[in-house]
């Protein structure tokens, strides 16, 4: 694979993916701190969000330490270079969210649906782009279509205005070859303009491999997670793929070492377990299931006596898609009733 | 007695949808069907059950709204041109029943406030959305029993079942839903969400409607409330069913639904339109029978 002088941008999400194993709990000064870090390491650009996206805060997904707005506001102003963007799911956040991020000095947006539903997307991503933003849209669970399919979500989603398209592994399922044919015909079909994106999950440990698959293909942006913390077993960490950026002679602008340094002294000091492919990360790849399910499952575990991976395939069975996080809890119950592990009197 | 005369603005599946119910009303008749497209199957459809169309909008409906006796139109098309179809209908003296999310009337949730809209002869009511349909009775049996200081809910969707209209103005689902969540739920904060699940074969409606009480909940309570509100809203939408809950976890009360349709237009997965335009229904029956008795009389905006 000979990639060498070409330019990707990298786009950090540990702040934003990293917020699902920190349920949403990343205080202000942690996100500054951190914000500061990626800065200082040439990070170019940097997601701060809820987990879920603008108005994620909720019980279905959790209540954050602060809220969009807080932690946008401290964080932008810091930055030397990096620019900050916010992410948003119609659906859960709205127009309304979107003005109050490009009002704190967010640069861009990055619009997500299911990979079928890019329909969903005209209002955020025609708003977006009219009020001057880098405007992406994010087809998540990219793995569930062919990518024929995806590429007429695509053309919506630049139809509507987007100017760069995502390529999602939300459930870290794909291998090389799922990442090379969709984002191949995506650089084949899509206007030349129009930048192309990959976002990983290491649920598989395929986050490096995936994104050079992606990089190869025409994609010119990057997401990474520094210390590789985000959702299920965290996303391609960022400090692992700029050295193997730096070896193969892709630029990416990032100092290795500084970002290496930010991952070990700022970003793994506040996990509160390590965010690693353990029994349920890797059923999350193996099965094709949403990462940020994982807690949720485990917390379903503990309630009422389910396993967390039989609970994870049977959501994977019922193809259940981002946002379905309330039926984490249901279909333990319908499991745990079943099997008789539910108290009398109880639901 | 004869039936009030009824228009159905909008052809897609909703309005398809109301076609079906509205002819087995004992007390309301469709008459015409109002569309955009002339190769609509749901003006297709109408015309083949004997009622009048035109593809010319609410427009080409106006001419005809006073020989043909029509009181209550129904409508379905979307949010944006809500306001417009109402206003030159009303200006006839024709009730319009929104079924938009557009909700510039009153929120109408039957089972929760049907009978307070008795009597107030107003002349646009706003059916919310599906998934406030779905839900609100929901966050109503909690609210009922004890104060909420904050009602959530989930609304997921098959895929094959939300239109054009919903897709294109998903914040106004988002944001009439959570809006009534409060003024109709009675939770002093209200949010919705809503998610769109494209599994084949289609997944039926799933509702979860999480509620944070003030106080520690009166579980007992609740739970003979929610249950009691599971069989009124059976009463119109027989595919209503509780799936687990209510769920006690400190001050949260959950309870998870399924909404069957009745599989009138779509089938049955598509709870959320049978919900909708069932809930719509009996909205317009209780006006008719204000009508039929003298009791609410319609006139035309001056």
């Amino acid at each position: 694979m000979n990639l060498k002088g070409i330019q990707i941008k990298v786009h950090d999400m540990s702040l934003r993916d990293g917020m699902h194993p920190k349920r949403h709990q990343i205080t202000i000064e942690q996100m500054k701190s951190i914000a500061r870090g990626l800065d200082a390491s040439g990070v170019p650009l940097i997601e701060v969000t809820h987990g879920d996206g603008l108005g994620g805060a909720s019980v279905n997904y959790g209540f954050p330490a602060a809220s969009d707005e807080e932690y946008l506001r401290a964080v932008i102003p810091l930055l030397q270079h990096a620019k900050v963007s916010a992410l948003l799911l119609p659906g859960i956040g709205t127009v309304d969210h979107l003005k109050m991020a490009a009002d704190c000095g967010v640069t861009t947006i990055r619009v997500a649906t299911h990979c079928t539903e890019a329909d969903v997307s005209e209002q955020h991503i025609s708003l977006g782009r009219k009020m001057g933003l880098d405007t992406v849209g994010f087809l998540m669970m990219a793995h569930m279509i062919e990518p024929e399919q995806i590429l007429a979500q695509a053309q919506l989603m630049e139809s509507y205005g987007a100017n760069c398209i995502y390529v999602t592994d939300s459930a870290g399922y794909m291998l090389p070859d799922d990442v090379s044919a969709r984002v191949r015909l995506l650089r084949e079909r899509l206007k030349p303009e129009t930048e192309l994106g990959f976002h990983g999950h290491h649920n598989l440990s395929m986050g490096i491999a995936n994104s050079l698959a992606a990089v190869e293909a025409g994609a010119r942006r990057i997401d990474c997670a520094c210390g590789g913390m985000g959702a299920g077993a965290g996303n391609t960490p960022m400090e692992v793929f700029v050295a193997v950026c730096n070896r193969m002679g892709i630029e990416t602008g990032v100092d290795v070492f500084k970002i290496s340094d930010v991952a070990e002294d700022l970003v793994t000091p506040i996990m509160d377990f390590p965010v690693r492919i353990d029994r349920n990360s890797l059923t999350l790849g193996y099965a094709g299931v949403y990462s940020s399910f994982l807690l949720f499952a485990k917390r379903a575990e503990q309630k009422y006596g389910v396993s967390a991976r039989e609970i994870l395939l049977e959501l994977g069975r019922q193809k259940m898609v981002g946002g379905q996080e309330d039926m984490i809890e249901d279909t333990a119950l319908t499991m745990a009733r079943e099997r008789g592990l539910l108290k009398a009197g109880t639901a | 007695m004869n039936k009030i005369k009824c228009a159905i603005i909008g052809s897609g599946n909703i309005g398809t949808d109301l076609m079906y119910k509205l002819q087995r009303s004992p007390l309301l008749e469709p008459v015409w069907m109002v569309g955009i497209d002339p190769a609509s199957d749901g003006l297709a459809k109408a015309r083949q059950h004997g009622l009048k169309t035109t593809d010319q909008g609410v427009d080409g409906l106006v001419p005809h709204v006073r020989t043909d006796n029509v009181q209550i139109a129904f409508d379905a098309t979307s949010a944006y041109v809500h306001k417009d179809n109402s206003d030159k209908l009303n200006a006839l003296g024709v009730l319009m029943i929104d079924l938009t999310p557009a909700a510039i009337g009153p929120y109408c949730v039957p089972p929760v406030n049907l009978k307070a809209h008795t009597g107030k002869r107003e002349m646009n009511v706003n059916m919310v959305t599906c998934g406030g349909q779905a839900t609100i009775p929901m966050v109503y049996a909690v609210s009922r029993v004890q104060k909420v200081a904050y009602g959530e809910i989930v609304a997921t969707v098959a895929s094959k079942s939300v239109g054009p209209g919903t897709r294109k103005n998903i914040d106004e689902f988002t944001r009439t839903t959570a809006g009534a969540v409060e003024k109709v739920g009675g939770a002093a904060k209200g949010k919705a969400i809503i998610v769109i699940n494209p599994a084949e074969p289609p997944l039926m409606m799933r509702d979860t409607i999480h509620c944070l009480t003030e106080a520690p909940p009166r579980q007992d309570e609740i739970t003979r409330s929610v249950h009691e509100m599971i069989a009124e809203v059976q009463k119109y939408v027989p595919g209503y069913r509780l799936v687990n809950g209510p769920v006690f976890d400190g001050n949260r009360v959950t309870t998870f639904v399924e909404v069957a349709g009745l599989g009138d237009y779509l089938p049955k997965y598509a709870g959320n339109l049978d919900i909708m335009t069932a809930a719509a229904t009996r909205t317009a029956e209780m006006f008719a029978e204000e009508i039929r008795a003298g009791r609410f009389k319609l006139e035309a905006a001056a």
